[in-house]
């Protein structure tokens, strides 16, 4: 489903509606280029999840957690070349709550596994305005 | 008294020996070792393996280099927080592993209040002060009153403003990392070419997501431009919100001092207009060496020092955390 926002509000607004429908064991994959509001887009999941705490990107720490409704781990591989699963559980993670992922697109493989998931893909349409694709692929569809 | 200082909070392995809180006997950082041959190229893998890797001989070339032995050393400091989990785990376990076979105690160190005190290492500075320590991974703002007491004032709603520098040269096509290589570049550039909008943030917290895709979006609108003019122009916009929430803590909290510490805090355009400002209006700024303002071991030593005189000791229980 696409939706096109007008402001980073509206994004945000977007994945706090998302986030509603979300479940334990429910992975979201992000993806857009730099600055087209991945993180802006997690801290509208955050917020949906009930969590107060400010979001603030994940690019250097790689994981941060957030305590909510579900537990939140906000992972980014930026500065990554492939999923790092010697080092993070994202299965133990799932079991405890929900996982988003931005720059997923470094390691499509890893993630074929992981159903329930849900594939966000945010394009930059112009300054204010962006086009948000929201995928959800459940586990009956294995 | 000999205090070994830990720092694997992030990319770089620090180790360093301090005695008595002043003289510094070692300060390694990994990459001055050559080890590099061990992992035989780029391996795209975290870099808590490398810190596994480099902190045993980092240590012997710290022992070696000062005279030191292992029986020596009085105390540990480690960095258990903030930072990258995996990380700060392979340091905490270390300092745990050699404060128990030594039979002397460990001290779990905060990595913001280690970049705080850095700058003890070369001069004092009277307290209260405001701190500002800004580099990749944070951006917060401290009143310091005294040794280990300090209050947050704010930080970053969403990207360090190190991260800013490191993303805005990638949609420049420059390289990593950023920060120097904009440094370098707008000293060429016109720092009011562009204006560059900081977004408002309430209190004095930060905010440094906007103005990266402001740049995104500019640069996808211009086809014609100067390089060095957007370099500066970004550089100017987050620097100029740096000095304005810093000096607002200051004048709040009625402080004439102020340190600014981190890796950005090396940035030459940030020195000019922090020492400027704090001329005009009466301050007095200080920054650490840049050799202190980057992650090392030697912060973390002092801070164990200082609370190693206090009485305080870390339980073998204690763990990391990935924010503060």
């Amino acid at each position: 489903m696409k939706t096109i926002t007008r402001s980073e509000e509206e994004t945000i607004k977007v994945a706090e509606d998302l986030a509603r429908r979300l479940d334990k064991g429910y992975l979201v994959l992000l993806s857009g280029e730099l600055g087209a509001g991945k993180t802006r887009f997690v801290q509208g999941l955050a917020k949906g999840l009930g969590i107060s705490d400010a979001v603030t990107s994940p690019t250097f720490t790689i994981v941060n957690e957030y305590r909510g409704r579900l537990p939140l781990f906000h992972i980014d591989l930026y500065r990554l070349e492939r999923f790092p699963e010697e080092d993070i559980d994202l299965d133990e993670m799932l079991e405890k709550g929900v996982a988003a992922v931005e720059w997923w697109g470094k390691d499509r493989s890893f993630f074929e596994q992981y159903k329930p998931r849900v594939i966000v893909s945010i394009r930059v349409v112009s300054e204010s305005e962006r086009e948000i694709d929201i995928a959800w692929e459940d586990s009956s569809e294995k | 008294m000999i205090v070994l200082g830990i720092e694997t909070s992030c990319d770089d392995t620090g180790i360093a020996l301090l005695k008595d809180g002043r003289e510094l006997l070692a300060n390694l950082l990994s990459s001055q070792v050559s080890i590099h041959s061990v992992f035989g190229g780029v391996v795209p893998e975290l870099a808590a393996r490398k810190h596994l890797a480099t902190l045993l001989p980092l240590l012997h070339e710290a022992l070696e280099k000062s005279g030191v032995s292992l029986e020596d050393i009085d105390c540990i400091g480690v960095t258990n927080r903030p930072g990258l989990v995996p990380s700060l785990l392979v340091g905490l376990t270390f300092a745990k592993g050699l404060a128990y076979a030594l039979g002397r105690p460990f001290i779990a160190v905060n990595h913001l209040e280690a970049h705080t005190f850095a700058i003890f290492l070369e001069r004092e500075v009277e307290f209260p002060f405001v701190s500002l320590v800004v580099s990749g991974g944070h951006t917060s703002l401290f009143f310091v009153e005294d040794y280990g007491k300090m209050q947050f004032l704010g930080g970053t709603l969403d990207d360090a403003a190190g991260e800013a520098f490191d993303k805005v040269a990638k949609l420049l096509n420059l390289g990593y990392p950023g920060g120097p290589i904009i440094d370098k570049l707008a000293r060429k550039g016109d720092p009011n070419a562009i204006a560059f909008p900081v977004a408002k943030t309430p209190g004095y917290s930060f905010s440094f997501s906007g103005v990266k895709t402001a740049v995104m979006s500019w640069l996808k609108k211009h086809k014609d431009y100067k390089v060095e003019d957007v370099a500066a122009s970004f550089q100017e916009a987050v620097i100029k919100a740096l000095v304005a929430k810093t000096f607002k803590a200051a004048e709040y909290k009625k402080v004439k001092n102020i340190v600014v510490s981190g890796g950005v805090a090396c940035n030459s355009r940030l020195r000019e207009l922090f020492t400027k400002r704090a001329e005009e209006e009466g301050y007095r700024v200080y920054f650490p060496s840049p050799k202190f303002c980057t992650d090392n071991g030697a912060m973390v030593a002092f801070v164990a020092y200082y609370r190693f005189l206090k009485g305080e000791r870390a339980y073998f229980d204690v763990d990391v955390a990935s924010r503060v």
